[in-house]
């Protein structure tokens, strides 16, 4: 387990970096300068503009000051909202989005397990048929579709819940988080039913019912644990779904989070913040790609084994 | 996406009066009738997508500023916008645009993912570990934050846009294509091949990629829908398609901003995009079952 948690996390690593460097060189290689909009720069103010976000800097050193930044966890300041750090944007918008994606997740898992566990105990009858053409609904419904046709719905007809805002009115988190959610919670219907499946043919089940267990013992405590590992595989990638996710149900609520800053800070040519923000986004993403590895490795010993023998 | 455990192909050649692999897989295919139901309604958009020019009673950019937002009527079937635009005409035009994304993106990941994966697979080795060792870091890279940077540092432009998309899409297909080719390698007309003293690229190129075509016309199929899902995203946010040109991501953008008041501009191109996304997935996963019947369903 250590020798495998020890490989994975060094493979991270590059990836990482690569990430880093990319977006960076990306950023700089962009036509025309953050500044180039003001026209009534004079040449000195836009000099002294540009020492101080050391853009007169040769591109090598812009680099590697901005790596020892980054290594001491200091993302820069922002170029559109002066005297303003990338950290504090960042800081101030991270925990709304934290909460917004664990709703969602919470959404995502609880419907989507239960959905996938429901449809498999009876398949191919109405009892499969009913949650996995939802399911499928859901995969081809969009969060930007899905989120507001809910607000259309419950929002303006109904009048059940607010149309907008995250925190300002009782019920107000609901819709988002469901926004968010339903896809994910459609492939994780899809993922624990075939998961299921295939352990209820074991051999292990058979001796369970085989002992007199009661159905509900078998299901929970054997068939679940290892039916749902394909769900834990896909809680990684779900999680960066989640967050690229986060950018359009937040402009749709108006929830002033990480999603919605990164999509202002692109259409506001904001560099250093669309850098800052990547290099935390996609640090985040890598981390938790281990993360659900790490997790299913644990809950699986062939993985591990599989991983040490191909090394 | 799974590993799909495909059988090697059958020897089709060999049976004079035998029945094809494409021809069985399209009689297990026909008895699919969800997919069949996909496939239609695929054929009927892609038909009024392409004739839409010819056939549509107004233009794109007709207005009829007198007439404003209306909503759905006999001479205007999906309503009308805000500028008095005939909203079908608007939302076949979109699907034009929309469609187009979906099939030349997915063409690129395709010529990319099957070309990697194919000589990844072939070579084996060390060749083939280095290459599969860099998608899987290329895996881990978080693409759908690279698309939104790309868009932003050069600009919302259309080919850019294929490129990206397509970049993040031959991934899979590298993978997919490798597994199949490395069980397609061992196969005696591999080895006839190789004796006969023909180069590598002629006998992946004419050999074997042929004999791996089922998987790969099956992920095509369920790979388009992702794209044409991940164009729309862009589009709502304002980063894919600009005006004057429309898909149906930025109708419902559009749409959303004036829903309170004119909820068909929502509602008919989201209808638009589900019901295609919907034909898509059915019509791949049939088409899955048909020429890869041992492949799981998830």
């Amino acid at each position: 387990m250590w020798r495998f948690i020890g490989l994975r996390t060094l493979q991270a690593i590059p990836v990482i970096f690569i990430v880093i460097s990319v977006t960076f060189f990306l950023v700089r290689a962009a036509p025309g300068g953050p500044f180039d909009d003001e026209k009534a720069v004079s040449p000195q103010v836009r000099a002294a503009l540009e020492a101080q976000y050391r853009l007169d800097l040769p591109m090598h050193e812009q680099y590697l000051t901005y790596l020892s930044d980054l290594l001491q966890g200091d993302l820069g300041p922002s170029f559109n909202y002066p005297g303003r750090s990338v950290n504090e944007l960042i800081f101030q918008g991270l925990p709304i989005t934290a909460e917004l994606g664990f709703y969602a997740l919470l959404v995502a898992v609880g419907i989507g397990v239960l959905a996938g566990v429901i449809a498999s105990l009876r398949p191919n009858t109405a009892q499969d048929y009913v949650p996995m053409s939802l399911a499928m609904v859901g995969i081809c419904m969009p969060s930007f579709l899905l989120g507001p046709m809910l607000v259309l719905i419950f929002g303006i007809w109904l009048d059940w819940l607010p149309v907008s805002g995250w925190g300002n009115s009782q019920g107000d988190k609901i819709l988002p988080s469901i926004t968010l959610g339903a896809m994910y919670a459609a492939y994780i219907a899809r993922l624990s039913r075939s998961g299921m499946l295939e352990v209820m043919s074991q051999d292990y089940l058979r001796t369970a019912r085989a002992k007199g267990l009661p159905e509900r013992v078998v299901v929970v405590k054997h068939a679940l644990r290892a039916g749902l590992l394909p769900v834990v595989s896909y809680l990684g990638p779900a999680f960066a779904g989640l967050l690229s996710g986060s950018f359009v149900v937040e402009t749709i609520f108006q929830i002033p989070g990480l999603g919605r800053f990164y999509v202002q800070a692109a259409f506001n040519r904001d560099y250093t913040m669309i850098l800052g923000t990547t290099t935390f986004l996609a640090t985040l993403i890598v981390v938790f790609n281990l993360l659900s590895d790490f997790v299913a490795a644990w809950l699986n010993p062939r993985l591990r084994y599989q991983f040490s023998n191909k090394q | 996406m799974t590993e799909v455990n495909a059988p090697v192909p059958r020897l089709t050649e060999a049976m004079p009066k035998g029945v094809s692999l494409w021809q069985d897989a399209w009689v297990r295919l026909r008895k699919n009738k969800l997919a069949m139901a996909g496939l239609g309604i695929l054929l009927l958009v892609i038909v009024l997508c392409i004739l839409a020019p010819w056939i549509m009673p107004y233009g794109y950019e007709e207005q009829d500023l007198a007439l404003g937002a209306t909503p759905p009527s006999s001479a205007h079937w999906l309503g009308t916008d805000t500028f008095g635009r005939d909203m079908l005409t608007r939302v076949v035009y979109g699907g034009r645009v929309s469609l187009a994304v979906g099939i030349i993106a997915t063409a690129v990941a395709l010529l990319v993912g099957v070309t990697y994966g194919a000589c990844a697979g072939y070579l084996g080795g060390r060749v083939d570990a280095v290459m599969m060792r860099l998608v899987d870091i290329f895996y881990a890279l978080p693409f759908m934050i690279f698309i939104i940077l790309l868009m932003v540092v050069f600009g919302r432009n259309l080919l850019l846009l294929f490129l990206a998309i397509g970049a993040v899409e031959w991934l899979t297909m590298a993978r997919i294509v490798r597994g199949q080719v490395q069980s397609v390698r061992q196969q005696e007309y591999v080895e006839a091949a190789i004796s006969l003293g023909l180069s590598p690229a002629t006998i992946i190129f004419k050999h074997v990629i042929p004999n791996v075509l089922g998987p790969i016309i099956v992920y095509a199929t369920l790979t388009i829908p992702q794209v044409m899902l991940l164009e729309a995203f862009l589009s709502f946010l304002g980063l894919g398609i600009q005006p004057p040109m429309s898909s149906w991501g930025l109708l419902i953008s559009y749409g959303v901003e004036t829903m309170e008041e004119y909820p068909w501009l929502l509602i008919y191109p989201g209808l638009a995009l589900a019901l295609t996304l919907f034909a898509l997935n059915f019509f791949g996963d049939g088409l899955r079952d048909a020429l890869d019947p041992k492949a799981s369903k998830d």
